[in-house]
């Protein structure tokens, strides 16, 4: 579909393809709601389910089961009556549910009676010393390479963070036959002091059997070493990446360095909407504020999936059910829909094992809040120590370090900084980042050609149709 | 026992900062009183045009009289503010613009300025070689320029409190009373007293000036701006259109902030502004015909700072009508950055002597119809 064949306006348009929107705009345009789903990537699936329509990985060993689940949900979105709208970029959501979209170079203002927003999670920053050498890259964009592309790294290969996710690929990359030389493992020791108290919730959680089986088949295959301190050196590319352990610091050489400490919520598009936030303490990041419906302080926008808080894809799922339910009883009253009460019970099973996993793998502050030359914000080449000694100087929030430094101001919006300038901030000002605050959000979230935003149709019918 | 000062400065943007360092200098201990913090608003946000260039002429005067401090801005501040001077140029699409504009100079010439200059199509295209083979010339402003508002903002505030101003920020004001000389002026976090009030509240301003009995026409605006990637160097003026709305600037970074005074829809007791992307879309489109060279480039954010503008156009700047005591200094109508170092200068003098040699007469409240001086 191209931009001038959409409506002019929607009954509900779902923002992302992945697990919380495909749900969503399954069971709305099911209940007879009219849906657009718009999705930036080339096919759905969101990240967790990244090319499930697509994929050349055909071995479905090497993605495993949780990964094919999706093609149940991408099926049946597509069967239910709703647009699924693919190479669609949401470049902004206001307040009054007015959604500007770009299809292959063609922007449009599309009005929203309901709007879910279902960004879903990025990968919290991981800010060392060379990080951002050549070489060097999350491990998430090695696992979209692999489910997209086939991609398997070649190499010497080391992987370095926390997080269920940091096992995830790895079990994932050795099945399609990629060597990985270590993992260095960066969960803080004390940790699991932290969450021993969470253990017996986690024991009956979903996540358990999992977890549990992925260590092995990872821990069974590649050395993983205990690592307080990691660096990646080399001139013009990776070259060797430099640790420390229990034992002393170690040298490794490498061709390739995948970095992962977590997700955190996507809330650009959220925020820039002024849906009101708050700091998660124990997920260490900025999450909406949202009811049991999922719906944010903005009147018609709801925030379903990891983008309300992280809890992962079977949850991401459901969430965006509830939230479709919401929306249908306001738009389609008496319509037939799923009962909530189940879905809500399941949402809280599925979350048994959740404080267990955060506090387990919350990363270590040495690894959140760099110090001296190490980059903060790549855009604009902002090194910690300037970020502090800001601080130091009086700069009280990231949006006036923003005018001091231009963190957070090229192109990827913060996505890259946010959280790690809030919480040097926070540090060097014997504050908290709930109290610090995140940047302000500007629209557009994504950026767009001044061509694209020229080719706006501007006839009176079109501004009549989102004037109000 | 309320805290007491020389001044209160409601509003600490770049006029509440810029009237508290003047103030300071002149030996007075002013307190500053703003709601959010300093630059928060359309001082911290705004095209930073540092601008004589097309002034109305009511306000010609405050803006000559800016323009010197500008100029040794570091002098002042101790922070050159990002000032970088290389004109504004006014661009006439049409034989019939450029008519237009070379009356304006003509009558500017006959009152004796002489900072607008009439360019030709060769002068334009020297100028400004990326502009659109079209336009036929223009109108120049040598010594205008370019700042960047938050820093310069910011830099009138850390200068004011060196120099013993006080300035309090998150704390709003929620009424004002005379008591015998004294104005006791409650805040969020207390009552301040002090014999004089300099009512800087840009958006805010008429609520101050209504707690005084002295209503004033006053609208709510949001001008919006969006920047680009950065772009090879290709313009070093600050380029503005009469017919239709466009500033234009490449900072040195490379980025181009595109403005012109297209307006978002403001909130202002949510500190909100929704920005209408259809009229952005215009902006886009003048670009594209203007500058062939911006077409592929990528606008990476737009926004608007909330601020206040007068049915005619120019601010109020001088005593208050009914409140004696009391100066506004507000309303400056989407061009008020450039006037802030000069209008800040000017009011410390009227606070501090109860007059000033600049004339200001034609920017009295009391065109609004207020009543008469009260007390």
């Amino acid at each position: 579909m191209n931009a001038s064949e959409l409506a002019s306006s929607y009954e509900l348009v779902v923002i992302g393809g992945g697990p919380a929107g495909l749900a969503a705009a399954a069971l709305a345009a099911k209940a007879g709601v009219q849906t657009v789903l718009f999705d930036e990537n080339p096919g759905v699936g969101g990240q967790i389910y990244r090319g499930i329509t697509t994929t050349p990985v055909v071995n479905r060993a090497i993605l495993g089961d949780d990964y094919w689940a999706g093609a149940a949900l991408a099926a049946e979105a597509k069967a239910s009556g709703a647009a699924i709208v693919n190479g669609a970029t949401v470049w902004t959501l206001d307040p009054n549910r007015v959604v500007g979209v770009s299809i292959a170079g063609q922007a449009r203002m599309i009005q929203a009676k309901r709007v879910i927003v279902a960004t879903g999670s990025m990968e919290r920053p991981f800010p060392i010393p060379g990080w951002t050498l050549p070489g060097v890259m999350t491990a998430g964009a090695a696992q979209t390479a692999l489910k997209a592309q086939g991609l398997v790294p070649t190499g010497r290969t080391i992987m370095a963070g926390c997080g269920p996710l940091l096992w995830l690929l790895a079990a994932q990359l050795l099945r399609a036959g990629a060597k990985i030389e270590a993992i260095l493992d960066t969960t803080p020791r004390i940790n699991w002091l932290k969450a021993a108290r969470h253990v017996p919730d986690f024991l009956l959680s979903p996540y358990r059997s999992k977890g549990l089986a992925l260590l092995r088949e990872v821990k069974g295959r590649v050395p993983v070493i205990a690592a307080h301190r990691v660096e990646a050196h080399g001139k013009d590319k990776l070259a060797e990446v430099v640790f420390a352990t229990g034992a002393g610091e170690r040298r490794m050489k490498a061709d390739l360095l995948l970095l992962h400490q977590g997700v955190v919520p996507n809330v650009n598009l959220a925020m820039a909407a002024g849906v009101a936030h708050r700091w998660n303490s124990r997920q260490l990041c900025f999450e909406p504020v949202v009811d049991a419906d999922f719906s944010t302080s903005v009147r018609g926008i709801a925030v379903a999936g990891d983008g309300a808080g992280i809890a992962g894809g079977t949850a991401a799922a459901e969430r965006g059910r509830i939230a479709a339910i919401a929306a249908v009883e306001v738009l389609k009253r008496g319509a037939s829909v799923t009962n909530v009460q189940t879905l809500r019970q399941s949402l809280a099973r599925e979350g048994m094992g959740r404080a267990f996993l955060d506090t387990l793998y919350q990363p270590a502050p040495s690894f959140r809040r760099p110090v001296g030359d190490t980059v903060a914000c790549r855009c604009e080449e902002v090194t910690a120590r300037q970020v502090r000694d800001t601080a130091d100087l009086g700069c009280e929030g990231p949006n006036q370090m923003k005018a001091f430094l231009r963190c957070g101001m090229g192109p990827c919006q913060g996505r890259l900084c946010g959280l790690t300038v809030t919480e040097l901030i926070a540090e060097q000002r014997r504050s908290t980042p709930e109290e610090v605050g995140y940047y302000r959000l500007r629209p557009p979230v994504k950026p767009i050609t001044l061509a694209e935003l020229a080719s706006l149709p501007k006839t009176e019918a079109e501004r009549k149709a989102v004037e109000r | 026992m309320a805290r007491t000062a020389d001044v209160v400065v409601i509003g600490g943007g770049i006029h509440g900062c810029s009237t508290a360092l003047h103030l300071a200098l002149r030996g007075l201990k002013p307190v500053v009183i703003e709601k959010d913090y300093a630059g928060r608003h359309a001082s911290g946000v705004n095209a930073g045009g540092v601008r004589q260039l097309a002034r109305d002429h009511a306000e010609i005067p405050l803006s000559v009289s800016s323009m010197a401090l500008w100029e040794r801005i570091e002098d002042l501040v101790g922070d050159n503010c990002g000032f970088e001077s290389h004109g504004t140029v006014l661009v006439a699409e049409s034989e019939a613009e450029l008519a237009g504009f070379r009356a304006r100079v003509d009558d500017l010439r006959l009152k004796g300025f002489t900072h607008e200059e009439l360019i030709d199509q060769a002068e334009l295209r020297r100028l400004v070689p990326a502009v659109s083979e079209h336009c036929p010339g223009g109108v120049v402003s040598r010594r205008d320029g370019a700042a960047d508002p938050f820093r310069t903002t910011q830099a009138f505030r850390r200068r004011a409190i060196e120099r013993g101003a006080e300035v309090i920020e998150g704390v709003r004001v929620t009424g004002l009373s005379r008591v015998g000389d004294i104005w006791r002026v409650e805040t969020s976090g207390g009552p301040i007293e002090a014999p004089k009030v300099v009512n800087a509240a840009g958006a805010w301003a008429d609520r101050i000036a209504a707690m005084l009995g002295e209503p004033v026409p006053l609208t709510v605006i949001a001008p919006m701006l969006m920047v680009t990637s950065r772009l090879p160097a290709f313009i070093q003026p600050v380029v503005i259109l009469r017919g239709r709305k466009l500033s234009f600037k490449q900072l040195g970074n490379g980025t181009v902030v595109i403005g012109g005074g297209h307006l978002a829809t403001p909130y202002r007791d949510r500190n909100q502004t929704v920005l209408d992307w259809e009229k952005l879309a215009i902006s886009a489109a003048t670009v594209w015909e203007l500058f062939p060279v911006m077409r592929q480039a990528t606008i990476v954010r737009a926004w608007a700072g909330i601020e206040a503008s007068m049915a005619d156009g120019i601010p109020v700047v001088g005593p208050s009508a009914t409140s004696e005591g009391v100066f506004h200094q507000f309303g400056f109508s989407a061009h008020g950055f450039q006037l802030g170092p000069g209008t800040g200068a000017v009011m410390a003098e009227l606070v501090a002597t109860g007059k000033t040699n600049v004339p200001i007469a034609d920017l009295a409240i009391t065109r609004f119809g207020s009543t008469k001086l009260s007390s």
